[in-house]
């Protein structure tokens, strides 16, 4: 494996609604803020990879017209998946290791608040049995946290803490979106959305793009002194058949951390893609991080942009390592319901 | 064989979705201009092509277009076709001619109709201006033009209208 580590990365604050933004505008900041940090342009890119879903925006091929936020002349190498920005470093990953690349730009973007999201995730949904059933993600996340209370794995009073410390780690963040602390009678008095989740289970709706840059070891030093290295990466994905699937256990992400070799490293720092309050015990059981700081960023729960929030993870774990001289980050990034397909990354700094 | 044993070959699964679309906020800069009947283009900082309708970028530089350009409603046919099939719900009826317009002093066209002409004198390079809607029927809309039609210069070869980069 080639080393490849990430030198810089870039988030537009989250936003409850973008307004008249449109996604290009939302894009350009924080593309220029990066090069701007790095003293670098385009030219020094080798590959783009940018994440989203063209359902967000309601138009066929809008991440085409995202294209129009960096520079494509001279003509650039791009490509887009229509995944969380978390893939698209994977794919810009790939692209070093086959030696087509050094550099890579990733970016991703979304805006929630245009349409109706419950009713867009539910399309990612098989398209026979389960979406023309209109499930909504909140009801879906639902079953799971249900699964999970009743088999004794996560309690109420976990849910609740996460809330909690998900509010307390917002100021850490200066992007986030939900900053206003709660306390118990809050949470307890809040109307279910759909049991057992009430709306301080759940994300907020978020509007905001983000971007990354990620090199080879021979150019990362060009980039920057403090690189942070993916030690690590790996995703597997569940079938897409929620019957078939053990929601209690993952059987991916154990496969994941077995591959990466996790067992023995003592995380200093984890962020998780953690859109509601009941995963973060799940993981942190799944991932033995009981005693790991966790989301320290606020997480998907104090800002959730669709997309992004994947590659948020990553860029926060990124930005932890680098700022408090710590060593080892574990990152992940989820798509699908129910956690259905998981990817992690272990990132190191050098010492 | 039975009712349950019948292969189907399909099932139906209408999507509906509704969206609060934004143009973004350069587009109504622009759209704001359109309402009160003037072509207002923007200008690329770095290699200062003018683009209209504006999306808010340069494509070319990826920097955003903040710089205003007045335009007039006047320029040139770039290429055009005639359109000789009825779209269900569109009142013109066929045949008739569809273009990209290419304003004066713009470095990119757009499409509009070519009327009050025959369709045979239509040309590639033809120099063609704005006919507006009535004042008090102009929206936040490049339909405030009813078409362009020609007016009497002398034709444009298009070839000159290529974008040179300073």
């Amino acid at each position: 494996m080639k080393r490849v580590a990430i030198v810089g990365y870039a988030q537009h604050p989250i936003l409850k609604n973008a307004g008249a933004l449109n996604e290009v505008e939302l894009i350009m900041p924080v593309v220029h803020q990066l090069f701007n940090d790095l003293g670098i342009s385009q030219k020094d890119i080798d590959f783009t990879c940018s994440g989203s879903c063209d359902y967000l925006q309601g138009a066929a091929f809008a991440f085409v017209e995202g294209l129009s936020a960096i520079q494509t002349n001279p003509p650039i190498k791009e490509s887009h998946v229509e995944m969380d920005a978390a893939w698209a470093m994977y794919e810009s990953m790939l692209k070093i290791q086959m030696g087509d690349a050094e550099t890579a730009l990733i970016y991703g973007f979304g805006k929630s608040s245009p349409g109706d999201l419950d009713a867009i995730i539910s399309l990612q949904m098989d398209p026979y049995y389960i979406s023309p059933l209109w499930p909504d993600r909140v009801s879906l996340a639902a079953l799971q946290a249900r699964v999970l209370l009743n088999q004794n794995i996560i309690t109420q009073e976990q849910m609740l803490a996460t809330v909690m410390e998900a509010r307390t780690n917002s100021k850490n963040n200066k992007n986030a979106l939900i900053t206003d602390l709660i306390d118990e009678s809050d949470y307890l008095n809040n109307p279910m959305v759909s049991s057992p989740l009430n709306k301080l289970d759940c994300p907020p709706i978020s509007d905001g793009s983000s971007a990354m840059i990620i090199a080879s070891e021979e150019k990362a030093y060009e980039f920057t002194d403090h690189p942070i290295w993916i030690e690590g990466i790996d995703h597997r994905i569940e079938s897409s058949n929620l019957g078939s699937r053990n929601l209690a256990t993952s059987n991916t992400l154990q496969a994941s951390m077995k591959q990466l070799n996790l067992k023995n490293i003592k995380f200093d720092v984890a962020e998780l893609h953690t859109q509601f309050s009941h995963e973060v015990p799940f993981l942190k059981f799944l991932l033995n991080l009981q005693d790991v700081p966790t989301n320290l960023s606020g997480g998907p729960l104090v800002g959730n942009v669709m997309m992004c929030a994947g590659l948020d993870a990553v860029g926060k774990t990124y930005e932890s390592l680098k700022d408090n001289q710590l060593t080892h980050g574990l990152a992940h990034a989820t798509s699908g319901p129910c956690l259905q397909h998981n990817m992690l990354v272990h990132l190191e700094a050098k010492k | 064989m039975s009712a349950e044993d019948t292969p189907k070959d399909y099932s139906e699964s209408p999507i509906n979705l509704e969206y609060f679309y934004t143009a973004g906020s350069a587009t109504t800069r622009f759209l704001n201009q359109v309402k009160e009947g003037n072509i207002v283009g923007q200008g690329c900082p770095k290699c200062k092509a003018v683009y209209v309708p504006p999306r808010g970028s340069c494509p070319r530089c990826g920097v955003a277009t903040d710089i205003e350009v007045p335009l007039t409603d006047k320029g040139c046919i770039e290429s055009f076709t005639v359109v000789h099939i009825p779209i269900p719900g569109n009142p013109i009826v066929p045949p008739y001619v569809c273009a990209m317009i290419r304003l004066d002093g713009a470095n990119i066209s757009f499409l509009h109709l070519i009327q009050d002409i025959d369709i045979e004198k239509i040309r590639i390079g033809m120099r063609i201006r704005a006919v507006w809607k009535p004042q008090e029927e102009w929206t936040h809309s490049l339909e405030n033009i009813k078409w362009f039609a020609p007016i009497d210069e002398p034709d444009v070869d298009v070839a000159t209208l290529r974008f040179q980069e300073s």
